[in-house]
């Protein structure tokens, strides 16, 4: 991207703050992944609000206003209108909550929200790319999703990890469109989802998820496009054949399995080369693999990201 | 009755009631009440705009005919010119504040993007209406050849509104909606045609 622009720009605009703060983040990978969590003075800043956690991955690019992270957001569950899940998201019952792990794994069982609170909490600040081409940054509260993976144990033929959301028609004004098939499913690679980088968000800003977010557990998988990243799980199973994602199903020459955002392959409608960040007023470049190629790339050596987008 | 002309007060309240949604857009943008996305809302309320007083124009015609008040005829310039400039500010708010004068992105959208060459393809032949918009042009270009040209409206609308069912991600309705309508006026045009011919 930089090299196509490059003959336009001055050096101050070159001087690339894309770069700069993904070099941020590369370092923080390798202290967090690499050398262990622990005794990283740095990272260690407690968040504060009602969740403790412990910062271990961030940009230094400045988080979106909470008021549009909570504000505009896709959750068709609660109407196609991304004003409408801030309205209605509310009669979202999110206690008691447990999310089911079973298929091809040596332990199924069923844990309870409550429990997983309890646990080590992380803070991640991740770029998240709508595939509608806006973005925002959201400093999440959650989960690596490998250790919840782990306590099932998975067996050696299990290839992908498939997600559902709750499905509450009583409580979801928007599941009687049959726009999409519910209830929402989406699915990883067991590799991406072993991936450092996948979360299981609890919660954002330093507090509980707010409904219309997802609560009270979501996926984020920052280096793919939003909808990838599924709300309200209360399933998780382990599949040995690549699992149906609700995207994909509406309209499967537009939306991938994969849908990792690719500033170099569109969207058969519209172009995915840039994006708004929301909050600016210039669009701005989008980047490979959302910029965590350094963190993804190796997931995807060899393949034509152009016939799985 | 004698026919009215000039801008008579029925005709000052239509543009004044054309100029209601861009006031509205300017408060909001002034109350800072244009949302998240305010770029995105400017964009898509100045296009809906502009396709709502095109469908509202195509249906004058047959209001006036089945009411029987011809003199809402009238109405149709008005309401076509001020479609006209929602459209334009539609198309400058994607170049200058949208896309920031990215000619390449703006050039390959209009090849590349269905939705895009549509939207396109409408305005450029909207200018033409709008520039013969005036009785001297009526008078050029003769009744007939006018009532010719202007028949392009014809081919605008579903333009516009496949323009707008393109865009639109999941939740078809309202593209869906003006479909309907479109196809309805459109239709008893048709239906009319036919009844003459006979």
């Amino acid at each position: 991207m930089l090299i196509r622009h490059a003959p336009d720009l001055t050096e101050n605009d070159v001087t690339p703050k894309d770069i700069y703060v993904r070099r941020r983040e590369i370092m923080a990978a390798g202290i967090g992944f690499g050398l262990g969590l622990a005794g990283t003075a740095a990272q260690a800043a407690q968040v504060t609000g009602k969740l403790s956690a412990r910062r271990t991955f961030w940009t230094n690019e400045t988080p979106t206003d909470l008021e549009a992270v909570t504000g505009y957001n896709n959750f068709y569950e609660f109407g196609t209108d991304k004003l409408e899940p801030v309205k209605y998201a509310s009669a979202l019952t999110t206690r008691p909550w447990t999310v089911k792990l079973d298929g091809d794994c040596a332990k199924p069982q069923t844990v309870d929200i409550e429990t997983l609170l309890k646990g080590a909490l992380e803070e991640r600040i991740y770029r998240l790319r709508c595939v509608e081409g806006w973005s925002m940054v959201i400093p999440w509260i959650g989960i690596p999703l490998a250790e919840v993976i782990k306590r099932a144990e998975p067996l050696s033929k299990a290839k992908y990890v498939a997600f559902e959301t709750a499905l509450r028609p009583k409580e979801m004004r928007g599941v009687s469109d049959r726009i999409l098939q519910w209830p929402y499913v989406e699915g990883l690679r067991m590799d991406e989802a072993m991936n450092p980088l996948a979360l299981l968000a609890v919660g954002l800003y330093g507090d509980l998820l707010p409904n219309q977010n997802g609560a009270p557990i979501r996926l984020v998988v920052p280096w793919k496009y939003g909808f990838k990243s599924i709300k309200s799980i209360v399933r998780i199973s382990f599949t040995t054949r690549e699992p149906p994602t609700s995207w994909n199903r509406y309209a499967p020459r537009e939306y991938g399995f994969y849908s990792n955002v690719n500033p170099q392959v569109d969207h058969p409608r519209w172009s995915q080369a840039s994006e708004r960040r929301i909050g600016e007023f210039k669009r701005r470049p989008t980047l490979m693999f959302n910029g965590y190629a350094d963190n993804v790339a190796h997931l995807y050596a060899g393949m034509d990201l152009k016939k799985y987008y | 009755m004698k026919a009215k002309r000039g801008f008579t007060p029925d005709i000052a309240l239509i543009c004044g009631l054309c100029l209601l949604p861009v006031l509205w857009l300017v408060w909001r943008f002034f109350q800072n009440d244009l949302g998240v996305n305010p770029i995105e809302t400017v964009v898509r309320q100045l296009g809906v705009w502009g396709l709502r007083l095109l469908v509202l124009g195509l249906a004058l015609t047959p209001l006036a005919r089945l009411l029987r008040q011809g003199w809402l005829i009238r109405w149709r310039r008005p309401i076509g010119l001020f479609a006209f400039g929602y459209v334009t500010l539609h198309l400058l708010s994607y170049v200058v504040i949208d896309q920031y004068f990215d000619w390449a992105q703006i050039w390959s959208d209009i090849l590349k993007r269905p939705y895009i060459t549509f939207g396109m393809a409408a305005f450029v032949l909207l200018i033409q209406l709008a520039l013969t918009s005036f009785n001297a042009a009526i008078r050029r270009l003769g009744g007939v050849g006018w009532r010719n040209l202007h028949r392009l409206i014809y081919v605008i609308v579903p333009l516009g509104a496949l323009h707008y069912f393109l865009l639109v991600k999941a939740d078809k309705t309202m593209p869906m909606v003006y479909a309907a309508i479109i196809a309805v006026l459109l239709g008893w045009r048709v239906w009319e045609w036919a009844r003459k011919k006979v």
